[in-house]
């Protein structure tokens, strides 16, 4: 039993230097065989060993990661949390995210920093004030809260915009979903790690999958780098490289991999309490809690694994941010970088079973994956110990690609993948 | 970012590019006799290699015109480029 973190706990190891603390997860040598295997260290996979343990009493789980835990994505977005997507089966799946994240400190006993500081989607042409009304309505009719703001609205929610009717894009109005916000990401792969660590899950880090074996039509285990893991379930949860991993077990996914930036400025006072997202000219900020702005551009078009991007990207994301918030002119930036994110033909996720006996798939979240960390898991530890998907991820099957049951959110959900 | 050696233009900035994604996906011969899945095949699913990648690219800011290009994705370095309906220089 792991000592729980309070304000005592924190007190105590102060009279030691915080040189004291327990360690959060072990670091354990792979056994020769277990239950379950989740390829991929990040918040989705952590998550999923964390809900299997959890929920489906499974013990004999480990999580291999070939870089260190929430060296992935999970380290590199830009934090936001929302669900105001437009599509039913969207809706359900990320609302019940959401709803997880409301008590995930609790849950985990460890701060993830969740901030309810709303999320506003702008308007900046006649169509997008159709589109985001429509969304609105939809989203009210799932139980989902959304308001539309006009420009004064706007304008009051979050003073810094410029909403000069004079600029290229003017701000026409927006939408509101005041649940929605931020959280810190290291922490959500930290909180699930050593909750998951404790309940005897091995997370073993530096540990790349080579390959998959097969027994006929069912899995039979890993290779890897720290030699072979006997399994009849994999989870695959690794993001960019899912096709990597399909590729090893002769799978082909519909998915490509793209590189998509993210950069963050000098730490200022706080100017910004909200997250303001702009889907026509692509920007999105918010401010961290150290007081850095954080910005997120976009994928660019073509294939890469480098996680790099292209400075015409981010200039485009930054000259859209100028015209918006003429009050940062003066801000430089501090870092930029980018992550591979694997994108779907409708920018919906799979969260699914596959031909191969024992072999699922969670991946194809695109550009928006974080913000479905914790339902995500559950829905995918769900599927694995039953066998079978969840109602709130039957949706995002395979198979979509096949019957042609796709659940289109290219552009429909609240900002352009 | 990278510089492409358009077939056509000679070297030029990538942003002046359009990726269009996977090459040598074959149209289906006759449409009407494909199963659903191997529409989807068709349609949906890619190799999304990482390493030697087939690829397509259109100089949209430039001439215009479709080409292919052989590139190693986890560098981003460019092997080969060469014009559409020609095979490609490497295996």
């Amino acid at each position: 039993m792991k000592n729980k973190y309070s304000i005592f706990s924190l007190i105590k190891n102060a009279f030691s230097y915080h040189e004291n603390w327990e360690k959060a997860w072990k670091d354990p040598k792979p056994k020769k065989e277990y239950d379950v295997v989740i390829i991929g260290g990040g918040g989705h996979g952590l998550a999923t060993a964390y809900y299997l343990a959890k929920k489906h009493n499974m013990k004999n789980i480990a999580v291999v990661e070939k870089g260190w835990i929430g060296g992935g994505n999970t380290g590199r977005n830009t934090t936001i949390i929302r669900s105001n997507y437009l599509w039913d089966a969207s809706a359900g799946l990320y609302d019940h995210a959401l709803k997880l994240w409301e008590g995930l400190s609790q849950e985990l006993n460890y701060n993830v920093m969740f901030s309810q500081r709303g999320v506003m989607n702008l308007a900046h042409n006649l169509q997008d004030v159709r589109d985001l009304k429509r969304r609105t309505h939809a989203n009210r009719l799932n139980g989902i809260d959304a308001v539309y703001l006009n420009t004064e609205e706007v304008k009051k929610f979050c003073p810094i915009i410029n909403t000069s009717p004079d600029i290229r894009y003017p701000v026409l109005g927006g939408t509101l979903q005041k649940r929605a916000g931020t959280a810190r990401h290291d922490a959500v792969a930290w909180g699930y790690a050593r909750g998951a660590d404790e309940m005897g899950v091995d997370i073993i880090q530096n540990c790349e999958v080579k390959g998959i074996k097969r027994n006929g039509d069912a899995v039979d285990g890993i290779e890897t780098t720290k030699g072979f893991i006997k399994t009849n379930k994999i989870g695959v949860v690794a993001a960019g490289h899912s096709s990597v991993i399909a590729n090893m077990a002769g799978l082909k996914l519909p998915l490509e991999s793209k590189p998509l930036q993210a950069l963050v400025s000098e730490p200022v006072k706080p100017i910004i309490d909200t997250v303001v997202m702009s889907n026509a000219v692509h920007a999105y900020v918010s401010q961290s809690d150290k007081g850095e702005l954080v910005i997120g551009a976009g994928t660019d078009d073509y294939i890469s694994y480098s996680q790099k991007g292209s400075h015409d990207i981010v200039e485009g994301t930054l000259n859209a941010i100028l015209e918006l918030y003429p009050i940062f002119s003066r801000m430089r930036m501090l870092r930029q970088w980018g992550g591979i994110v694997d994108i779907c033909p409708d920018a919906s996720p799979i969260i699914s079973k596959t031909s191969i006996k024992g072999l699922y798939f969670n991946c194809g979240w695109g550009t928006g994956g974080f913000k479905a960390t914790p339902g995500s898991g559950d829905l995918f530890a769900h599927t694995i110990a039953n066998d079978e998907p969840h109602k709130l991820n039957a949706a995002f099957n395979l198979n979509r690609f096949v019957s042609g049951d796709l659940v289109d959110e290219h552009g429909a959900a609240a900002v352009a993948h | 970012m990278f510089l492409i050696n358009c077939p056509f233009c000679g070297e030029r900035e990538q942003s002046e590019f359009k990726a269009g994604g996977e090459a040598h996906i074959v149209r289906p011969k006759q449409p009407t006799e494909l199963s659903d899945d191997q529409w989807a095949e068709y349609l949906f699913m890619r190799k999304n290699i990482k390493g030697i990648q087939f690829e397509r690219w259109n100089h949209i800011h430039g001439c215009r015109k479709w080409f292919n290009m052989v590139r190693d994705t986890s560098n981003d370095e460019i092997k080969a480029v060469y014009k559409m309906g020609e095979k490609p220089p490497i295996k």
